[in-house]
């Protein structure tokens, strides 16, 4: 029987069980995905991403609940799944070191039973898209990461699948290199007549970016799922404000506590020494109380935000995403 | 069927040509890998000849050299590659293609059997120049026989360890390097094996390289032929009858349980 969603989970759970605890990596899941649609799954570590991406490649089984890809059921047709489907996980590289590029994408195209004119064809033109030529003959090993994280995008897309599964493909690359792909891959969906593309990420920017829709994912539970500009739209009523501090150590614990007050992030930069912090309110008499607060430490700027995906997982949880790190989401 | 069987080999001989072209690109490796086995050799030819064993003991280290290049090579690197590939992420792309994991082995296999033909060739003709080893091969065919047999057998071998390499990683290779030396010893590739205490003997007919090694030497060194050698040509036909669909049960079977315990791409354990 074939469904008319590209990718259906109905209450997909995962449960992963060692000696001292027991971690529900994914909490009654439901998400149906589009044809030809660009979905984003955002969320902080540990949040189920790559969980659930591995019960959809058929890597992984759940513990309850219900998956189909392409129409096919991942627990009782993982064959027929992965003919239409391919996996690139960032920071990853499959492949043989001692082997060049262009021989580790000729053996890759083997596992899809590519013939060898159009598995040539489709190396050529996939490296002169994604611009490595010049790398063919290199061996693997010499590559560079952002070299390296092309060619396993290459070899994502060789087979010609219906269905890409990225789990942050961007991880740990220069501006340049991630921009390159995350355009590539959104020319790729617009291009291809049935191409859909799952991707995680915790790169707020990234989902803003390129996704159709995104799902905010934590702890395994999906919390809200829209695309990026409706997400944002609600928060419209909310106020946001941003407020950097010369201090690396004082401790905003105090903030949570507060009336009216939704949620608020802090990322420090060690360099300079300044900590920003984005403070979710309900409305301004709140936000004067925190600053009589905080005039004890020294402000060196105040301003209003406009709304982020960040700040709609911090209206959602009530904290950032990553704390106390420096940004990322550049 | 026919579309799936033909992937399938596109995949065996990917997979093979990956390992041949891999095998060969650093030269300094056949140098360790036909160096250090030829002085292992030439010692045991020599306290064989100062223990005045007769002359086919010379024989037997030879073709015990042999054997146990293809022996590493088919079994011990077969499964070894396993935990490289889930190491680096080569597993997880296998596992997400459509294909059959016994192509990817095979391939595998097939590759250490071309790279190692090498080597043993290199042994074979050192063997018998150097150390003036007496050949006397009456039927090369039942060579080849015992040859293949002993080859397929191992395969079926690396294929259930490659399976325990796929979950246990790390501890799996622990076990593996360990059993490595008593391996070599019991089946033989130094001794003959009616040499050695009956419980040994025991432990050996456990192995089937033991009755291919004791085979193939009889054949070559010894002249016999297929009527005399027929008992260890049924022993390991029944070997194999019994580890192929074996290997090929846990294969599907780790493969679930890692699905199921979520351990089947998991790293660093
Ligand atoms: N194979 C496993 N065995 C046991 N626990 C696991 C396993 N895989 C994941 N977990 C746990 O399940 C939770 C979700 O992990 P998952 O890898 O899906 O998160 P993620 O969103 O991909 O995070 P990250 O951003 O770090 O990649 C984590 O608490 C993790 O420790
Ligand atoms: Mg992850």
């Amino acid at each position: 029987m074939k469904l008319p969603h590209s990718i259906e989970t109905r209450d997909l759970t995962r449960i992963f069980k060692s000696k001292n605890e027991t971690v529900k990596a994914l909490d009654k899941v439901s998400l149906s995905i589009e044809e030809r649609e660009i979905f984003g799954l955002l969320g902080p570590n540990g949040a189920g991403k790559t969980t659930f991406i591995k019960i959809l490649t058929t890597l992984l089984l759940p513990t309850n609940g219900e998956a189909y890809v392409g129409g096919f059921n991942v627990i009782k047709e993982p064959d027929r799944v992965r003919k239409i489907i391919s996996l690139v996980s960032g920071g990853e590289t499959p492949g043989y070191g001692i082997l060049s590029v262009r021989e580790n994408l000729w053996f890759f195209s083997q596992l899809y039973g590519l013939s060898s004119t159009a598995a040539r064809e489709k190396i050529k033109r996939l490296m002169a898209d994604l611009d490595f030529e010049e790398y063919a003959n290199t061996r693997m090993a010499k590559l560079s990461t952002g070299y390296r994280q092309r060619l396993n995008l290459a070899r994502g897309l060789l087979s010609g699948p219906n269905i890409l599964f990225l789990d942050e493909p961007t991880l740990g690359l220069d501006v340049l290199t991630a921009k390159k792909l995350r355009s590539y891959i959104v020319d790729w969906a617009k291009k291809e007549a049935k191409g859909t593309v799952l991707l995680t990420t915790h790169y707020m920017a990234e989902a803003d970016e390129m996704c159709d829709r995104v799902a905010i994912i934590d702890r395994g539970r999906i919390l809200a799922c829209d695309s990026p500009s409706t997400l944002k739209e609600n928060l419209k009523q909310k106020q946001i404000m941003r407020v950097e501090i010369a201090s690396v150590q004082a401790d905003f614990g105090f903030i949570d506590k507060m009336a009216d007050v939704i949620g608020y992030s802090q990322t420090r930069n060690i360099q300079t020494g300044t900590t920003t912090l984005k403070i979710m309110v309900d409305n301004e008499t709140a936000f004067a109380k925190i600053m009589r607060q905080l005039e004890k430490l020294k402000i060196l700027s105040v301003s209003k935000a406009e709304p982020t995906l960040e700040d709609v997982y911090i209206s959602l949880v009530g904290r950032g995403f990553e704390e106390g790190e420096a940004s990322t989401s550049a | 069927m026919r579309e799936q069987l033909i992937r399938n080999l596109k995949v065996v001989y990917a997979r093979l040509w990956v390992r041949v072209k891999g095998g060969n690109r650093e030269p300094e490796w056949l140098i360790a890998e036909l160096i250090i086995p030829m002085l292992t050799l030439s010692a045991y030819v020599y306290l064989y000849k100062m223990l005045n064993a007769p002359p086919e003991y010379g024989g037997f280290v030879i073709i015990g050299g042999t054997m146990v290049a293809f022996w590493s090579n088919v079994l011990w690197n077969m499964s070894a590659q396993f935990y490289w590939e889930k190491e680096t992420g080569s597993l997880e792309v296998y596992l997400v293609a459509p294909i059959s994991r016994m192509a990817i082995l095979l391939g595998m296999a097939l590759g250490g059997i071309v790279n190692t033909t090498l080597r043993a060739v290199a042994i074979l003709v050192a063997g018998a120049l150097i150390f003036q080893v007496p050949f006397a091969l009456q039927e090369p065919l039942t060579a080849l026989l015992m040859f293949f047999l002993t080859i397929i057998a191992l395969y079926a071998l690396g294929m259930l360890f490659a399976s325990l390499f796929m979950l246990y990683g790390r501890e799996a290779w622990h076990t593996a390097s360990l059993l490595q030396e008593p391996v070599y010893l019991f089946s033989g590739l130094y001794f003959p094996v009616n040499q050695l205490p009956f419980v040994v003997q025991l432990v050996a007919s456990l192995i089937p390289l033991t009755f291919g090694l004791d085979g193939i030497r009889r054949v070559i060194i010894l002249g016999e032929g297929i009527a005399d050698i027929w008992l260890n040509v049924a022993v390991l036909v029944v070997f194999i009858l019994i580890l192929l669909p074996l290997a090929k049960f846990a294969l599907n079977y780790m493969e679930n349980l890692g699905k199921k315990e979520g351990r089947l791409t998991l790293r660093w354990q």
